[in-house]
């Protein structure tokens, strides 16, 4: 920064007259530009963030006579006191536990896959990043029909086990529910995060494979030596992005199951959604969103720490 | 320099966003009438997706129009699923319409909540007293909204199916008894016939549950909670005859009777005799009468020991307390009280009309007529749902424990937690008072 800063010094006075000029006009431009992003980003994100913290504190309603009153930790110690919210938070933590590697490994392994230089792979690109441009709701919608007790997925185990395994009614069964509900989120979500790995493989030098080849190194030897350094940068991306996206799990929960059956898939945003909308209890989702925000925040943070430069 | 500027920026971007907010904030408190101006009255429905309720609401429109000159109102349609929301966050705004209407079991919510306003309909050609009591909304004494109809619940089957297997075909002097029922399942399941005999709608969701199923727990004699002074659940909405109850929805899916969760159609499955009988409402009792002919029985609910009950309360129209011009919106809703347009609305929709008067000229409805008992039905069984600003709260939790019971939870368990809840939103909102 200070040798930037050093650098501009010295331009400035080369060519002072009629820079002076010039840049204030460029930053009056820059500001236009970006005024309405900002202005947004204030009233629709910061905004609503401010409010949500404070309303955490008050009996705030969705529909009230009244006015909200602070009350304090109130909602809070309900919270704490909520067996569901116990449930939503192992549920959410059971999800992005199962999903952040499954999901991150599965992309490598696609990406590894669509990275070889053979006929054809565009087209498997395009199939693989298919679900990703498909709405949630939508698969998430036709992989309920898919798991019925006479879905699809029963159908094939059948046929495949010559009807030896009846399949269960996924969804409706707590054993079976958040599985089917992993299966399908990675499954969707896998293509995004080919594509990242892939983005990643192709800023490799071509000249360390080579200069690997001519060493004689094995495949899973230019792997562990070439590939996965290389890819340092795109790790901790595809890491932080898909955990975020893991704890806010929420569309698939609505369409699918509504938390249920036996709580075995309510989550932290659904119970919050659920609370702060179907029963019109806006504070307490509030808190429950003010929690969710610090834990989001405290794995990030981990998150950071462990995958920073060690210098 | 750099710098400077851009902190520069950075401030006077944030001074203007908060300028705006605060200024549009003001301009929100500032106007606390709405929903007219100068003499046009604007009129909010649910019924944007359901054209033929929607084309009865056009022309009782129409026609106020055609009346007077000193009114003129006018008509937003909404989807039904965007309703409520459109509702809660227009008051939030203030820009509530003068009219609209407003599922029967939230009138106490929203009058609660100061969006309603109580209505004077005294001149209407129709007194109110002629309307099916769960078809006038009252909270605390005043008079907030009524509809023009009512739905009933009750079970479908075919006559030659109980014939074959020996079940008796109840009346409404004689309906079946508990012990009744559980055999008839019983037969049918035995029969082999029918993976499930009985189907209850299970797979639907939101208010169907509560709509359907809490009319059967207080046929146990349970309920949603102690109706005197909606003070608390705790030994109502948990006590024993509700756990009965629950004990005995869950057995219907463990012995087999009921699926646990039904298919996307309920009443196609039954149709196409996937089920011997069917717990449905009464908008499907014309379709049924199509496609069976006589061979369709049309069955009181069920008494599980203290009478047999149905839920009341459909769609009903109101008027909002931010009204700018109440004497206009009043004069519609007066206006609207005719014979004529209980008919209308009852022949458009399939559903029960909510005065005799009406009936009468209800082909299928009218005394004597096959479709009448279901009117008999809502005349007699109905029990409106608890009638307390926490009703929506309630709801959902019935719905939660219902599912869950279903699923495999412990009754008690399932309802305790459901009482706990709902008691302590009642402390949290001081019960709700004013």
């Amino acid at each position: 920064m200070t040798t930037m800063i050093a650098a501009l010094g010295r331009l400035r006075t080369v060519r002072r007259t009629r820079t002076t000029h010039t840049r204030r006009r460029e930053s009056l431009t820059a500001l236009g530009m970006a005024a309405p992003a900002v202005v947004l980003l204030i009233v629709f994100l910061a905004v609503p963030v401010v409010l949500a913290f404070a309303l955490a504190f008050t009996d705030a309603r969705l529909i009230s006579p009244t006015p909200a009153r602070f009350v304090g930790l109130r909602n809070f110690t309900l919270l704490f006191q909520d067996p569901v919210f116990y449930k939503s938070l192992r549920n959410t933590a059971y999800f992005a536990a199962i999903v952040v590697p499954l999901q991150a490994g599965l992309a490598l392994a696609l990406a590894l896959l669509v990275n070889a230089k053979v006929r054809g792979v565009i087209f498997f690109r395009t199939v693989y990043f298919l679900p990703v441009v498909t709405s949630m709701v939508v698969v998430s919608l036709l992989w309920t029909f898919l798991y019925r007790k006479d879905g699809l997925v029963n159908h094939v185990i059948s046929t495949l086990t010559l009807g030896h395994v009846q399949g269960p009614d996924w969804l409706g069964d707590p054993r079976t529910a958040m599985p089917a509900i992993i299966l399908m989120s990675v499954w969707q979500g896998v293509g995004f995060h080919m594509i990242i790995w892939l983005a990643g493989l192709q800023t490799i030098p071509a000249e360390l494979y080579e200069a690997a080849d001519l060493d004689g190194a094995t495949r899973r030897h230019r792997f562990r030596h070439v590939t996965w350094p290389g890819l340092r940068a795109t790790r901790t991306f595809v890491l932080v992005t898909i955990t975020i996206a893991a704890f806010s799990l929420f569309t698939q929960i609505r369409v699918m199951t509504q938390g249920g059956p036996l709580d075995s898939t309510t989550t932290v945003v659904h119970q919050a959604v659920h609370t702060g909308y179907d029963q019109q209890q806006t504070a307490y989702a509030a808190a429950m969103s003010l929690i969710f925000f610090v834990l989001v925040l405290t794995v990030s943070l981990v998150q950071r720490f462990l995958t920073r430069e060690k210098d | 320099m750099v710098f400077r500027t851009r902190r520069l920026a950075c401030a006077s971007v944030t001074a203007l966003a908060a300028t705006a907010l605060v200024a549009g904030c003001a301009s929100g408190d500032g106007g606390s009438t709405s929903g007219a101006s100068g003499n046009t009255l604007t009129l909010w429905t649910h019924n944007a997706g359901n054209s033929a309720e929607l084309d009865v609401v056009k022309k009782i429109i129409k026609d106020f129009n055609g009346s007077q000159d000193t009114y003129e109102v006018k008509l937003q349609a909404f989807p039904q699923n965007d309703y409520n929301s459109s509702v809660v966050a227009a008051a939030s705004a203030r820009k509530l319409p003068c009219l609209l209407d407003v599922d029967g079991p939230n009138v106490a919510n929203w009058a609660w909540g100061g969006y309603l306003a109580p209505i004077d309909v005294s001149g209407g050609e129709v007194p109110l007293s002629d309307q099916l009591a769960s078809t006038v909304a009252r909270y605390q004494d005043k008079v907030y909204a009524y509809g023009f109809y009512d739905v009933a619940l009750t079970f479908f089957a075919r006559r030659s199916v109980l014939n074959e297997y020996g079940i008796r075909i109840p009346s409404m002097a004689e309906p079946w008894t508990k012990d009744e029922f559980d055999a008839a399942l019983a037969e049918l399941k035995k029969s082999g016939t029918f993976e499930y005999p009985l189907e209850m709608g299970t797979g639907g969701s939101g208010e169907w549950w509560s709509y359907a199923y809490s009319p059967q727990m207080q046929s146990f004699g349970g309920d949603l909670i102690d109706r005197d002074g909606y003070r608390t659940a705790s030994g109502t909405f948990d006590g024993k005859d509700s756990v009965a109850w629950a004990t005995w929805f869950r057995s219907l899916v463990s012995n087999g009777y009921m699926a646990k969760k039904s298919g996307a159609d309920p009443n196609k499955d039954f149709l196409a005799g996937k089920s011997a009988i069917q717990w449905d409402g009464s908008w499907n009792a014309a379709k049924n009468a199509d496609k069976l002919g006589d061979d369709l029985a049309i069955i009181p609910p069920v008494d599980f020991g203290d009478g047999p009950k149905i839920g009341g309360a459909s769609w009903q129209w109101a008027m909002s307390s931010s009204c700018s011009d109440k004497d206009g919106a009043q004069a519609w809703l007066t206006f609207a009280r005719q014979t004529k347009y209980f008919v209308d609305y009852a022949k458009a929709t399939g559903t029960l009309p909510a005065t005799q008067a009406a009936a009468r000229q209800v082909d299928g409805y009218q005394p004597g007529g096959k479709f009448n008992e279901l009117v008999e039905y809502a005349r007699t069984f109905a029990v409106v749902r608890p009638v307390t600003p926490a009703y929506p709260y309630i709801s959902t939790e019935f719905e939660k424990a219902a599912q869950d019971i279903l699923a495999g939870a412990d009754p008690e368990n399932a309802l305790g937690q459901g009482a706990k809840d709902i008691d302590n939103n009642l402390r949290t909102n001081n019960h709700y008072a004013g």
